[in-house]
């Protein structure tokens, strides 16, 4: 049954990934990317990761994506505004992505063979044990990506203002 | 319980939920133009039935049947789209709402909560934050200028509250200890309210919870004088009864998620004493909890038919300046008080 329901899943996630490039009215890829972090979010719970689904659908399509429809309704952008690029950026643009590819799958090759240093269980991902894991194991990180992400913030706000007093 | 019966009763219980979300949204139409007629001293709808009371019914004959206008230059397939998203999410947030305890028939425990999930709260933020994109996509396809500045305001608006009421749910889940809405609702045992426990994070929330639903003082996005209809302009029929709809019910949920979080849930002081049986509690509960769904119901209109709406810098800052900070303050509090009084041991 999840078998199916993740080859169900993943079809949709690809689809939807392919409409986001290929669609050509940038409204739609918007609503098409939503579409896809739904897929995505699906497949974490069938990890048994709520907490990440539930977070994944809140700040990617509910706030993130959000602005992105915001930005590109007030810019209005339509086809007829849209640069057309020559076809040697497009060329390179096509090789340098495929290397990309490349080299993820590269990677992951032979990544069913790595054992797992926990045994599963089927409450891995639920908040308490990724609370205790994150406020324990992974303090120190946890601290230093809210440090990077305050950065961010403050660096928005300071270019964001007109005159700097 | 097996897994068929499970299947039925669940299904039953999805069913049943549905049905009265609409009944509520339905008599809340009906309620809001008494209520309205009864702050500026009028009589209200009185023609349908006695007193009105089939003036919902009335109306939506009248919204079945209006001519359905789609503009030529607009985009088809997202102008049906957007009021079907708005009524969509909706109706979603119903699943994980605790509307009683639970019930004992014949040994086996007939919980009366769809799912109580263990990301209760997390999934109600989560479809809350869809929300918008139905007023969004709607505002949006109508190619039409009041309609795009009404969604666009929906949508800032919306963005911005949601910050508020996030960190104010956050000093909650800091008191409560669970994001389950069933366990938050058990804690509220006795006088045991949260509102008492978090009497800044419950004003906060349930601020956002008007900015959220669109309501009066925060109806920006269909501010008549400046945009026509806002972003439902464009929209005719029974696509224009679809958005109004989902504000009812948006309100209705809000009005049953203040008082699980805040106000007990299907908890009543005292009752305990005078009723024993626990199948009669937990029917006496969902008594209970409708009870207090209609007084916010209630409040909500009150509040709409008495304050004007605010201007949209005032509404900014009002989100950005003053509740944000004050819901920080109100985690930070929250974390000193629980410090000092040991109860993070």
């Amino acid at each position: 049954m999840t078998t199916y329901l993740f080859y169900f899943l993943s079809f949709l996630a690809i689809m939807f990934a392919l409409m986001v490039v290929l669609s050509k009215n940038p409204i739609h890829s918007v609503l098409y990317l939503v579409l896809t972090f739904f897929a995505i979010a699906g497949h974490y719970v069938l990890l048994n990761a709520q907490f990440l689904a539930a977070v994944h659908i809140i700040v990617y399509a509910g706030a993130i994506m959000v602005l992105f429809l915001f930005v590109i309704m007030l810019l209005n952008l339509n086809k007829d505004t849209e640069p057309h690029k020559s076809l040697w950026l497009k060329g390179s643009a096509a090789v340098a992505s495929g290397s990309l590819l490349v080299i993820l799958v590269g990677s992951l090759r032979g990544a069913e063979q790595i054992i797992a240093s926990n045994p599963y269980s089927n409450s891995i991902g639920l908040i308490e044990n990724l609370g205790q894991t994150l406020f324990k194991d992974f303090l120190l990180p946890f601290e230093v990506a809210s440090i990077l992400l305050l950065g961010a913030m403050v660096g928005a706000v300071m270019l964001g203002k007109k005159s700097i007093k | 319980m097996t897994l068929t019966a499970l299947l039925i009763y669940k299904g039953i219980l999805v069913l049943a939920v549905f049905a009265i979300t609409l009944l509520v949204a339905t008599y809340s139409t009906y309620a809001e133009r008494k209520i309205a007629a009864f702050l500026q001293d009028r009589i209200g709808p009185d023609r349908a039935g006695p007193f009105g009371i089939l003036q919902p019914l009335a109306d939506a004959v009248k919204m079945f049947m209006k001519e359905e206008m789609i503009p030529s230059v607009s985009n088809k397939t997202l102008f049906i789209l957007g009021p079907s998203i708005a009524m969509l999410t909706a109706c979603l947030t119903g699943v994980v709402i605790p509307w009683g305890s639970s019930l004992t028939i014949n040994g086996t425990v007939y919980p009366l909560q769809i799912t109580d999930l263990n990301i209760g709260i997390l999934y109600l933020f989560g479809v809350i934050s869809l929300g918008v994109y139905g007023i969004m996509i709607g505002g949006w396809s109508s190619n039409n200028k009041y309609s795009l500045l009404g969604g666009i305001r929906a949508s800032s608006q919306m963005i911005s509250y949601e910050v508020a009421m996030g960190l104010a749910i956050i000093a909650l889940v800091m008191t409560t200890g669970t994001l389950s809405m069933k366990e938050i609702a058990a804690q509220q045992h006795g006088w045991h309210w949260n509102a008492f426990i978090q009497p800044l994070g419950c004003l906060i929330f349930i601020i956002c919870a008007f900015a959220e639903t669109n309501r009066a003082p925060f109806d920006l996005p269909e501010c008549e004088t400046e945009l026509v209809g806002g972003y439902h302009t464009e929209y005719s029929s029974m696509k224009l009864g679809f958005f109004l709809f989902a504000e009812y019910i948006n309100m209705f949920i809000s009005s049953a998620v203040i008082s699980t979080f805040y106000f007990g849930g299907y908890n009543m002081p005292f009752i305990g004493r005078f009723v024993h049986d626990p199948n009669v509690l937990a029917i006496l509960g969902v008594v209970f909890l409708f009870m207090k769904i209609s007084f916010f119901i209630f409040f909500f209109m009150w509040v709409r038919w008495t304050l004007p709406r605010f201007r949209y810098d005032q509404l900014m800052r009002l989100g950005w300046q003053i509740l944000i900070p004050l819901s920080i303050l109100n985690i930070v509090i929250t974390g000193f008080v629980m410090y000092f009084n040991g109860s993070l041991n």
